[in-house]
């Protein structure tokens, strides 16, 4: 049998890891994504990694931060693949040391560590704040590496359109779209790996990078793949409200100890710096004394939405609350955090070393995605799925600094696995569906570009994220879930009916653009209907109607697939793996 | 009363071989408003200052937040990144054009693939023995590390090389962002055993020899990595490997 050939779509810290495995193992890869894989978003993760390397003498273990994980996920992830995970995370972080990332040291010349949300342990070992752009760049000098060795074949600037399946359903290549000529291709390979991000566009404005729009994952699904807990998405509580973009303010201007808070008094007409502390509602700190500030993100975000919402108390009436960094010294906001003020100060023009900064909930990670075994295989035999973009290590909520280790593990389990399935599979019947393929997407394409309709399908993207923002976020009713729903039921409607501006055929981003919006769509809906189904709070999900967990209903991954009908996807539930630790009452009002 | 307005003249191209047109755009005012976010709205809406229907702007985006090195361009004649050009801070009408010195590939997009190929040439990596568990790195002293990471945060957004008055085609020349990479990497522990091959892929034509200090790189790094010391640095220990491998012959 020839050499077995894989393909890894998505160059971010879960797609490199995986290719460096394979390349490692002798493997070649051919590596697709949609921009040079060193702008993937991973470079825009900013306040680190977790690992449980106890090197500050608080008795810091694997099995606490697999605890952490599970506690701060409200127990809906499966427990032996995230367990794995944090057992791996000590060796990962020695690695990415190796590999020559600038991690900040102590005096000694260790690693050094901050405290980030959902635990008490300094747990987080981080570069200045641009932690995910070093880490995503030392992952990319080794697959650079490779590929002067003639191990992998990149394919920057091709967009993944669909998997190509045969007469038995399983994989065998993929079809992509080459963003510049326009030029639709198949590919052969005999196992596929997706690492396709996140999927914050289905938002409109969310702290992700443009291209998260899912549209890969959307794609599969709609082939025939399980997506899991659809509903899950995190609203990150400090975020820099902006036109175009939520900007992210890390969690780690908390974990260096910043303050949110507002003015007891609503709209209170001193200047910030004058407003003495005892007329200064910390509420995080008040409501949650153990964790403080550093509560889970989904905790946060509720507070915040209480105190803008419900109590009034927002800055001048504004949806926004203060995170307060100015207690602490110039020198050292400057050394641990300055890539995240720099943001702040070149985007609202004020210096966060003097000035409270302003900010408010965002839309930040998608804790669903892929539905994937303990091997990382989707439901499609040879499709396998790492990183962001599959379900399976976060649960109801992830943890801050959780994700780059879930990442860079999921690459690297996938990698291997990948290339093991690959050298067993039995060469396909005929053309493997290449041809049948081809001539699907070819015909989708045409039709598109040939549409004579009238609606714009940046306007209609627009539409659904306001729509799914009011409704699908961080308060959720039935009556608006299902408004949701029937808005994305209007709007593939309305795309029917799409009207590219541009009909060229060479680098037609529009183009482009209505492909990723019609799988936004249909993914959408799974994200609607799975809220709307799951009549209990937990984690991020949280309905003020069903306000508390129910693990007897309830403590079920969701797994939605694909029908094509009009009342869309169609939902089952699965057991979830407690066999670890039994699932216990979440709350941070108190140590755990 | 009548909305406040942001007027732009953009730089239109099909294609490579498609004549250059200058496109005007009224847009709606809003604030934070950057370049990239006026040309969402122009994508949202298609048609020009004087009404005429157009196509959507090809450009380069991704982060939005200055890290992903993708939007560089020319404003106001300046190279600089896009998603952090506030056009407040800017005079009107905001004049937008293409990087000068790559492949055009159409309107703003260009194709920057070269410094990946500076990269590699210069074995901008540390070679690692492999990915499985063999302890922890090397000591690393936080002065170090503070020396390192500014180098670390380059975004290969190419800001420095279209400023460059070396950068051209005639002198092959490899640019500043490759050059501060080889300081960092032979700066590692790991990294420095491919210390002399690096100086070497710098020695000859288009390597560090072709660069003026002109400094025209470091007023233009978004990211202010400190090119000119890094060149300087790097320059003298080229020199140097030189002289070794003459007298080694
Ligand atoms: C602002 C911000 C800060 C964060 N900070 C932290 C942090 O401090 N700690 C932490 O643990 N996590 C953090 N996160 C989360 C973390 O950054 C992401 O979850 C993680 O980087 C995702 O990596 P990934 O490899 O799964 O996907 P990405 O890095 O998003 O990469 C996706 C890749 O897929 C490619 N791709 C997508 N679709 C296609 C297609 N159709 N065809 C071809 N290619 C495609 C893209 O080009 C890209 O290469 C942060 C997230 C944000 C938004
Ligand atoms: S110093 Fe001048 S010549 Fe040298 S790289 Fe910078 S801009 Fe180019
Ligand atoms: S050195 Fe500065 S200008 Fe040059 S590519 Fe890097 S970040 Fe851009
Ligand atoms: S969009 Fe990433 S740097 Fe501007």
């Amino acid at each position: 049998m020839a050499a077995p050939r894989i393909i890894v779509v998505g160059g971010g810290l879960a797609g490199l890891a995986a290719v460096i495995k394979i390349a490692e193992a002798g493997g070649t890869v051919d590596l697709f994504s949609i921009v040079p894989v060193k702008r993937s978003h991973s470079v825009c993760a900013q306040g680190g990694i977790n690992a449980a390397k106890n090197l500050k003498g608080e008795g810091d273990t694997t099995d606490k931060h697999f605890d952490d994980t599970i506690y701060g996920g409200d127990f809906l992830a499966n427990q032996t693949p995230v367990k794995a995970m944090c057992e791996a995370a000590p060796a990962i972080i020695d690695l990415l040391d190796r590999m020559g990332v600038p991690f900040n040291r102590t005096p000694e010349g260790l690693l050094d560590f901050r405290r980030f949300g959902g635990t008490l342990y300094n747990r987080t070992a981080f570069a200045g704040a641009t932690t995910g752009q070093q880490l995503l760049y030392a992952l990319d000098e080794q697959v650079r590496r490779h590929e002067s060795d003639g191990k992998v074949r990149k394919f920057e600037g091709w967009e993944f359109l669909s998997a190509v399946l045969d007469s038995k359903g399983q994989a065998r290549g993929i079809t992509a779209l080459d963003l510049r000529s326009m030029e639709l291709r198949s590919f052969h390979a005999d196992a596929i790996i997706l690492a396709t991000g996140g999927t914050g566009a289905l938002f409109g404005k969310s702290t992700n990078s443009v291209i998260c729009t899912g549209s890969a994952q959307s794609a599969i699904f709609q082939q025939g793949a399980y997506y899991g807990n659809g509903e899950f998405i995190q609203v990150h509580p400090t975020c820099i409200p902006g036109e175009d973009k939520l900007r992210l303010m890390s969690e780690s201007a908390r974990g260096e100890g910043g303050r949110v808070w507002v003015p007891r008094t609503p709209g209170d007409k001193r200047p910030v710096k004058q407003i003495p502390a005892a007329e200064r509602f910390y509420f995080l700190e008040e409501w949650y004394p153990k964790y403080g500030n550093l509560v889970p993100r989904d905790v946060a975000t509720r507070a915040i939405h209480k105190v803008v919402y419900e109590l009034g108390l927002g800055l001048d009436g504004q949806p926004m609350v203060y995170l307060d960094l100015t207690h602490i010294d110039r020198a050292t906001l400057n050394r641990k955090l300055e890539g995240i003020l720099e943001i702040y100060e070149k985007f609202v023009g004020d210096d966060p070393r003097d000035v409270p900064m302003k900010i408010f909930p965002g839309v930040h990670y998608t804790m669903g995605g892929l539905w994937v075994d303990f091997n990382q295989m989707t439901s499609i035999p040879g499709i396998f799925a790492a990183g962001e973009c599959e379900y399976q290590y976060h649960g109801a909520n992830r943890l801050g600094a959780n994700s780059l280790v879930s990442c860079i593990f999921g690459g690297f389990r996938s990698g291997p696995i990948a290339l093991e399935y690959a050298k067993n599979l039995p060469d396909a019947e005929g053309d493997g569906g290449h041809a049948a393929e081809l001539a699907r997407q070819a015909e989708i394409n045409g039709k598109l570009l040939n549409n004579a309709g009238t609606e714009n399908p940046f306007k209609l993207w627009r539409e659904l994220g306001e729509s799914m923002t009011k409704h699908v976020t961080v308060i959720r009713y039935n009556k608006g879930l299902k408004q949701a729903d029937e808005k994305v039921v209007e709007l593939l409607d309305r795309y029917k009916n799409v009207n590219l501006s541009d009909r060229s055929q060479w680098a037609n981003t529009s183009f482009a653009f209505a492909r990723q919006l019609k799988n936004m769509l249909e993914l959408s809906r799974v994200v609607a209907q799975g809220a709307l189904l799951r009549d209990e709070s937990r984690g991020a999900h949280y309905k003020p109607d069903f306000p508390d967990r129910n693990d007897e209903q309830f403590l079920k991954t969701t797994k939605a697939s694909f029908t094509g009908e009009p009342a869309g996807p169609l939902f089952e539930f699965e057991e979830v793996d407690t066999q670890f630790i039994k699932p216990r009452p979440r709350s941070y009002t108190a140590a755990k | 009363m009548a909305t406040k307005t942001v007027r732009f003249e953009i730089k239109r191209q099909a294609n490579p071989d498609a004549p250059a047109v200058w496109e005007n755009f009224e847009l709606e005012w809003r604030p934070g408003m950057n370049v990239i976010s006026a040309m969402m709205e122009i994508a949202a809406n298609p048609v020009t200052a004087d009404g005429r229907e157009t196509t959507p702007i090809t450009y380069d985006s991704n982060c939005l937040e200055e890290i992903c090195g993708s939007c560089a361009m020319r404003i106001n004649g300046k190279a600089r990144m896009a998603c952090s050009s506030l056009v407040d801070n800017l005079e009107q009408p905001i004049r937008v054009e293409p990087l000068s010195k790559f492949p055009l590939v159409r309107d703003l997009q260009v194709d920057r693939h070269v410094l990946f190929e500076n990269l590699m040439a210069v074995k901008a990596w540390v070679p690692v023995d492999g990915t499985y568990d063999l302890g922890s790195g090397p000591r690393v002293f936080p002065q170090q590390q503070e020396a390192n990471y500014p180098l670390s945060n380059c975004i290969s957004c190419t800001c420095c090389m279209e400023v460059c008055p070396q950068f051209n085609e005639g002198t092959g020349f490899v640019g500043a962002a490759t050059i501060a990479q080889v300081k960092l990497f032979n700066n590692h522990p790991t990294g420095k055993v491919f210390k002399e091959d690096r100086l070497r892929a710098l020695a000859g034509d288009g390597g560090i020899q072709e660069c003026g200090f002109a400094q025209n790189c470091v007023e233009a790094c978004p990211k202010q990595i400190p090119l000119t010391n890094a060149i300087s640095d790097v320059s003298r220990d080229v020199i140097i490997q030189k002289a070794k491998d003459f007298l080694r012959g």
